[in-house]
C-alpha cells in the first residue's frame, strides 16, 4: 500500500517533503508521510537510512527543510538509542524525578515493574529488560501523547524483547498513546505495529505493516539477505 | 588559634564544600584529569598578577575564566573531547606559568599558604562559594541527564551547551578560591578526590552530592588544623587527608559492600 493509497484522515502529524542534510550530507530526502493518533508506526531501513535522524526532527533537535506538521499540541516522550549509567549513582526513583515528581507506582505497575522493589535499585543494577521498561516508564511518567522509541530492544535479551513490545503495545491501547518505534526486526514490525515507514534517505515503502507478508514488498525493503536473516531470527524466537 | 589559621579554616569550609560539591559532577563526567589540569591554568594568571602589582587571585581568575570558555568553545565547535583539548593547551600554561612567576612567589603560587589568608580572602571565599554550590544545585540533575544520554536531556529542554559552559565557568571559580589554600598544583585534587571517595560508598545520586559536599569540608578543615599542628604546608596535607579518605571509603566499599 502506498502512501496515495492511505487517506490522511484525522491525523497526528503530517511530513511532507522532509529534508535534513548534515555536514553537507543529505541525510534525509523528499520524506512524506503522516501519522493516525493511537497507532504505532515502526521505521525501518538499513544502518544511516535516516531514522534517528528523522526522530531528532520530531522531537524538534535539528534544522530541517520540508514541513513537520503536528495537527494539535502534543507532548512527546523519547527513548533514545544510547545511554550510559554504568558509572552514575542513580536510583530508578532519582531517574524518574527528573521527569516529573509524582506518584509512580501507576507508571510502573504499567510497565510490569513493583515499584517497592525497583525505586530504590540503581539503575546500573538493572537487568537490560528492566532498565529498557524504566525507560519506557521514563519516557510515560509525565503521560505524553506520542512515544518514540529509538530500537527499544538493542540490548536486550530475546526472551525480555516480546515483554517490551508487548508493554508498548498495552500503552497503545490502554493509555491511547501514539508510538512511533525504529526497529532491526521484521518480526517485531509485522507483529506490533500498525504501519511501517521504510525509509533509505528517501521513503522506500510508507503503508500497513500486515502488507509486510508479501515476499515482493519484504525484498523491496531490506533485501533479500536481511529477509532470511529475520525470518531466520524470527522464528528461533518463536520457537524459544 | 591565629587569626590567619581561623579565616583559613573559614575559606577551607567554604572552598571545600564548593569543590566537593561541584566534583562529584567532575567524577561523573570523567573529567577528572580535566580539574587538575584546569587548576594549571591559572599559574600564568597569577604571575601576572605578580609582575604587574595586582591582586595575583584576580589574575588567575581570569585567566581560569577565559580556559574555561576556551575549554567549552573548542569542545562545542569541534567535538574532541576536553581531555584532549586540556592536555594539549593546559600543560603549556603550566610551563609559561612557571617561567615567568617571579622566583620568591613559585612557590606560594604553585603549593599555597594557608598563613597569608586574610579576613577579605575568606570572606570572598564564602562569598563565591555559597553561589556556586546554589547554581551547581540548580543544573545538577540537568548534567547528569545530559551525560545519561545527551538526547534524553535535549528531549527534555535541558539545554546542554549552556549549562556545560555554565558548569565549567562555576568549576573555574572554585579552582581560583581554592589556590591560596592548596596551591595551583594541588588545586586540583580538592575537586576530584573528595567526589572520588564518596562514588565508592553511595547507592544514590542524593548521597553522593551530599557526601562529597561533606567530604570536601572534612578534607579541608582536618588537612588546615593538621599543618597547623606540625607546622607543614597546608596543600599537601590537605591532599593526603583526602587521599586517606579515599583509601578508608575504598575499604568500606570492600566489608560493607555498599554497592
Amino acid at each position: 500500500m502506498t502512501l496515495t493509497t492511505l487517506a490522511p484522515s484525522e491525523d497526528l502529524l503530517t511530513v511532507s517533503n522532509l529534508g535534513v542534510t548534515l555536514d553537507h550530507h543529505p541525510v534525509l530526502d523528499g520524506v512524506s508521510f503522516y501519522l493516525k493518533p493511537r497507532t504505532t508506526l515502526a521505521i525501518v531501513g538499513p544502518n544511516g537510512a535516516g531514522k534517528t535522524t528523522l526522530f531528532r526532527v520530531l522531537l524538534g533537535l535539528i534544522a530541517h527543510s520540508g514541513s513537520v506538521e503536528w495537527h494539535r499540541p502534543v507532548k512527546i516522550g523519547y527513548v533514545p538509542q544510547h545511554f550510559s549509567v554504568t558509572d552514575v549513582p542513580i536510583s530508578v526513583r532519582e531517574f524518574l524525578a527528573f521527569k516529573c515528581k509524582t506518584d509512580y507506582r501507576e507508571c510502573l505497575a504499567s510497565v510490569g515493574l513493583d515499584d517497592r522493589e525497583f525505586l530504590g535499585k540503581r539503575l546500573s543494577a538493572l537487568s537490560g529488560g528492566e532498565m529498557q521498561r524504566i525507560l519506557i516508564a521514563w519516557a510515560i511518567v509525565d503521560r505524553p501523547d506520542v512515544l518514540l522509541f529509538d530500537e527499544p530492544t538493542s540490548s536486550v535479551d530475546i526472551g525480555s524483547q516480546d515483554l517490551v513490545y508487548e508493554t508498548l503495545n498495552s500503552l497503545e491501547k490502554t493509555a491511547g498513546i501514539t508510538v512511533l518505534l525504529i526497529s532491526h526486526d521484521i518480526h517485531t514490525v509485522m507483529h506490533y505495529s500498525d504501519y511501517t515507514l521504510a525509509l533509505n534517505r528517501g521513503v522506500i515503502y510508507f503503508g500497513e505493516s500486515r502488507a509486510l507478508s508479501d515476499p515482493e514488498l519484504l525484498q523491496k525493503i531490506f533485501g533479500s539477505g536481511s529477509i532470511l536473516a529475520d525470518h531466520e531470527h524470527s522464528s528461533a524466537r518463536r520457537s524459544a | 588559634m591565629t587569626d590567619a589559621l581561623v579565616y583559613g579554616l573559614v575559606a577551607g569550609i567554604a572552598v571545600g564544600l564548593a569543590a566537593g560539591y561541584i566534583g562529584s559532577l567532575m567524577v561523573l563526567k570523567r573529567m577528572a584529569l580535566v580539574g587538575d589540569a584546569l587548576s594549571h591554568v591559572a599559574l600564568p594568571g597569577l604571575a601576572i598578577g605578580l609582575l604587574l602589582g595586582f591582586n595575583p587571585f584576580l589574575g588567575a581568575f581570569a585567566f581560569l575564566f577565559a580556559a574555561a570558555v576556551v575549554t567549552w568553545y573548542i569542545e562545542w565547535s569541534t567535538k574532541l573531547s576536553v581531555e584532549s583539548i586540556v592536555g594539549v593547551l593546559f600543560v603549556l600554561a603550566l610551563a609559561v606559568g612557571i617561567l615567568i612567576t617571579p622566583q620568591p612567589d613559585l612557590l606560594e603560587a604553585l603549593f599555597g599558604d594557608i598563613t597569608s589568608v586574610t579576613l577579605l580572602y575568606a570572606v570572598a571565599a564564602v562569598a563565591v562559594s555559597v553561589p556556586v554550590v546554589l547554581l551547581t544545585r540548580l543544573i545538577y540533575t540537568k548534567v547528569v541527564l545530559s551525560l545519561i544520554s545527551d538526547e534524553l536531556a535535549k528531549s527534555t529542554g535541558v539545554r546542554v551547551a549552556q549549562v556545560n559552559l555554565l558548569y565549567l565557568l562555576l568549576v573555574a571559580v572554585v579552582v581560583a578560591a581554592g589556590i591560596q589554600i592548596v596551591g595551583s598544583i594541588l588545586v586540583g585534587a580538592l575537586v576530584i578526590v573528595p567526589a572520588a571517595a564518596m562514588k565508592n560508598v553511595s547507592s544514590n545520586l542524593t548521597r553522593y552530592a551530599l557526601l562529597s559536599g561533606l567530604t570536601g569540608i572534612a578534607t579541608v578543615s582536618v588537612g588546615v588544623l593538621v599543618s597547623a599542628g606540625l607546622g607543614l604546608p597546608a596543600g599537601p596535607l590537605v591532599v593526603v587527608v583526602g587521599f586517606v579518605i579515599f583509601l578508608a571509603a575504598l575499604v568500606a566499599r570492600r566489608v560493607a559492600g555498599v554497592l
